[in-house]
């Protein structure tokens, strides 16, 4: 087993050794369902999930930091980064294999979500393929969440301070997107600008893989900013693991 | 084994390190002295690649720290000051997940488990999570998690700090049952180690070598006790 699947089996044993994992899965399921009820999922009458998928990037730029936040300030508080950068490791497999180990509790969290699914079959005769790519969107949506906490978690010895700059960092990019704040920057700046800014949020490459349509320009563009922050936790992990 | 050149490393306006200089053989036990902030734990960071120095470098069994600090980490043993560990993990499955780092797979792992857990005392408490241990029996998983793979050289931050009396002979005589042919480096506060385990000495003060001897030599040298020569070197800071 190479030192990737050694950290990556490691880190993924421990959310389920520490109330870590239940207490979010709990929480997170609970929201996810919650808010798709009250956004009227029944007064819609379609049989589709798009109450469900409509919230979760408001639902993560809360809980996906709250997995993150711990990754790399917790090992650096504790001291066990020393132990970790002593052993034939290096920072690329620690990362990618603490980010992985994350990333795929997050796909747990959000394949514990199925009663959904089988509550819109029941109810009516969904478009599979959109309840697919709404996932696929939405692990996609996770793992950029994921790198930006990751990045912010290497950045702090203090957990809480890591949370606070994930979920300002996160929210950013959702919120950049939303149609109300696209209208009032566009009083002011020019179009190309405002289309900038558009492109650059989670929210507009969400809600088009969402719609069903897999364009090279959404994947890229989450592949493109995974890439970049994993590689900055990278660098400012060699920087100061030994602070 | 392991040769050691002008290895520098300061922290903002502080010198840890002051362009250090040695190197020791097979068959010897270094003990690295000094008082409290020397430079001994960041010096033996750098040889584990911890830190990176800021100018010199050092090369293990041909290694260097720099070039090849991956092969380094493979073949030191390597026992940090603090005994970092996972505190949520049995001792078991931390020892496992150090297996797995390094490597040690199926008969061979199970060999090495056999081999370290007696050794080093922590059978009774191979299935507890190491947060419910004392600071002794953390030191000692410490120390199985550096030997596990029998290296050839050792480097050990002060390896018997909270450990009993029982304990610490265990540990010396542990140490100087591996001395003929492992090469090892150790840092202590405690004297009376050095005269027990050590064949070499190298006292270090704001980060320079001010004596590189033997414990013999410098109690004959200085006619008193290693302490009363701790004392009159580190306080005059010259040799």
């Amino acid at each position: 087993m190479n030192s990737f699947l050694a950290v990556f089996k490691r880190e993924l044993k421990s959310y389920f050794t520490t109330p870590l994992a239940y207490v979010f899965l709990v929480i997170f399921l609970f929201f996810s369902g919650y808010l798709t009820f009250k956004e009227g999922f029944y007064e819609m009458r379609q049989a589709d999930m798009s109450a469900f998928f409509m919230n979760l990037p408001l639902l993560f730029v809360f809980m996906v930091p709250s997995t993150a936040m711990r990754l790399w300030a917790e090992e650096r508080k504790v001291g066990s980064i020393e132990l970790l950068f002593t052993l034939p490791i290096t920072i690329t497999q620690a990362v990618l294999g603490k980010f992985f180990a994350a990333w795929l509790f997050l796909v747990i969290a959000l394949a514990l979500t199925f009663p959904m699914v089988i509550t819109v079959c029941y109810l009516g005769e969904p478009d599979i393929g959109l309840i697919i790519t709404g996932y696929l969107g939405s692990f996609l949506m996770a793992g950029g969440f994921l790198a930006i906490g990751c990045f912010f978690s290497a950045v702090s010895k203090n957990q809480v301070i890591s949370f606070v700059l994930s979920v300002v960092a996160c929210a950013v990019l959702v919120f950049a997107g939303m149609p109300t704040t696209l209208s009032y920057v566009s009083t002011f700046l020019p179009a190309g600008l405002v289309s900038a800014i558009e492109n650059m949020s989670f929210q507009t490459h969400f809600e088009s893989i969402q719609r069903g349509v897999l364009k090279f320009e959404d994947l890229s563009y989450f592949i493109l900013l995974i890439i970049g922050w994993i590689a900055a936790c990278s660098i400012v992990l060699d920087e100061r693991k030994a602070r | 084994m392991i040769e050691v050149k002008e290895l520098r490393r300061s922290f903002g306006p502080v010198v840890a390190v002051d362009g250090i200089s040695f190197s020791v053989e097979k068959g010897q036990v270094l003990g690295l002295l000094g008082p409290n902030g020397a430079g001994k734990s960041t010096a033996m960071r750098m040889l584990a690649c911890f830190l990176r120095p800021d100018s010199g470098t050092a090369t293990i069994l041909g290694y260097d720290i720099l070039k090849n600090p991956i092969e380094v980490r493979r073949s030191i043993g390597y026992l940090a000051e603090n005994v970092p560990a996972y505190n949520e993990m049995t001792v078991g499955s931390f020892l496992n997940f150090v297996c797995d780092t390094r490597q040690i797979k199926g008969k061979e792992r199970k060999q090495a488990l056999d081999r370290i857990v007696p050794k080093c005392s922590i059978d009774s408490v191979y299935h507890q999570t190491i947060e419910t241990l004392s600071k002794g029996y953390k030191r000692r998983v410490g120390l199985a998690q550096a030997l596990i793979h029998d290296p050839d050289v050792l480097i050990l931050d002060e390896p018997t700090d909270g450990l009993d009396p029982n304990q610490k002979h265990e540990v010396r005589k542990l140490i100087n049952k591996m001395a003929k042919d492992k090469c090892i480096i150790i840092s202590t506060h405690i004297l009376e180690e050095v005269e027990a385990v050590c064949s070499r000495t190298i006292i270090i003060a704001k980060g320079r070598i001010l004596v590189d001897s033997t414990p013999g030599q410098l109690k004959e040298k200085y006619q008193c006790g290693l302490d009363a020569v701790f004392r009159r070197i580190t306080r005059n800071g010259k040799k």
